[in-house]
């Protein structure tokens, strides 16, 4: 065993990336693909955090993480009203069925 | 109930993959990557931080593999909650605090919502069926080697001590100097947003249509 290093850390960072990855490409709900997006932005931010702690030592990357939060708030507002009106003209969430633009 | 069951224990064998995975891990690679004379016995505050890697990692992978969409909300919820511990433990403490507000606050919330107002209750148990598992696995495959090996072998230029010092005062110093653009910029992205979402989620009355009667 060893102390915490960088390396804990930007392991995490990566599961999280990955598993977000294979949430946001095998999904068929709509909902659960925004859930995707969450877990990638926020292995991106443990990583972020993790490098200004351990390298940079400033708090740059505490406030690149603030930005990304507040835009990941902002992308699923916007996302979850898209998949509300999606609900409302195809009665599902299924990312499959919603394909009228795809000729 | 045979099927709760097998998930319950489909569950646990997953979880105990995944620390077996970080075992293997930190056993394999991280000696090689970390010089021997730093090596250490285990204090408590680094048996904490594993305990909240395999929460959050954990409900990562509850995520990607419940079949409930509702469970998967759970799972989102630890990952969340652990990400937030894990910004403690790298002094992040306002980070770890805005996580709470806005992710488990505000996010998860909504997405909650979303979930109640589309999934019909009564099918909430296919709600969130897969493509299928196969095409998942082999990409979660083909990326994490590469991420796992970065993280691992890379000699990155690591300051030797780094401190736990408060952030907040710093934070809101380095918004009002050097980011105050950026900071202006997203303020009118949040008005744009919360005009946009409201725009798109409202129903639409046309003036030539008669009103539809509930």
């Amino acid at each position: 065993m060893t102390h915490l290093t960088l390396t804990h850390f930007l392991v995490v960072g990566a599961l999280l990336f990955a598993l977000g990855l294979v949430t946001v490409s095998t999904r068929r709900n709509a909902v659960g693909v925004l859930m995707g997006v969450e877990l990638i932005l926020n292995g991106a931010n443990v990583n972020l955090v993790a490098f200004d702690h351990y390298v940079v030592g400033g708090v740059s990357g505490h406030v690149f993480a603030l930005f990304v939060i507040v835009l990941a708030a902002a992308e699923a507002a916007v996302g979850l009203a898209i998949v509300m009106t999606i609900f409302q003209s195809f009665r599902t969430i299924d990312v499959r069925i919603a394909d009228t633009m795809r000729e | 109930m045979k099927g709760t069951a097998s998930k319950l224990g489909l569950t646990v064998l997953l979880a105990v993959l995944v620390a077996a995975f970080l075992g293997i891990l930190s056993v394999k690679v991280l000696p090689e990557a970390i010089p021997a004379g730093t090596r250490a016995p285990p204090r408590l505050g680094d048996l904490v931080f594993y305990a909240i890697a395999a929460m959050t990692v954990a409900g990562a992978a509850g995520v990607a593999l419940s079949r409930n969409i509702l469970r998967s909300a759970i799972g989102l919820l630890m990952a969340l909650l652990g990400v937030g511990a894990i910004y403690v433990f790298l002094s992040a403490d306002f980070l770890a605090v805005a996580q709470l507000l806005v992710y488990i606050g505000g996010v998860l919330v909504l997405i909650l919502f979303a979930v109640m107002l589309t999934a019909r209750i009564g099918d909430v148990n296919v709600s969130n069926q897969s493509f299928g598992l196969a095409g998942g696995l082999a990409l979660f495959v083909a990326v994490t080697p590469v991420l796992l090996v970065v993280a691992a072998l890379v000699p990155w230029p690591v300051h030797p001590d780094p401190s736990m010092a408060a952030t907040t005062a710093r934070i809101g110093n380095e918004f009002l100097s050097r980011w105050l653009l950026p900071f202006e910029v997203v303020s009118v992205v949040l008005l744009a947003t919360l005009i946009g979402a409201v725009v798109i989620a409202r129903k639409e009355l046309k003036p030539d249509e008669p009103r539809e009667s509930p």
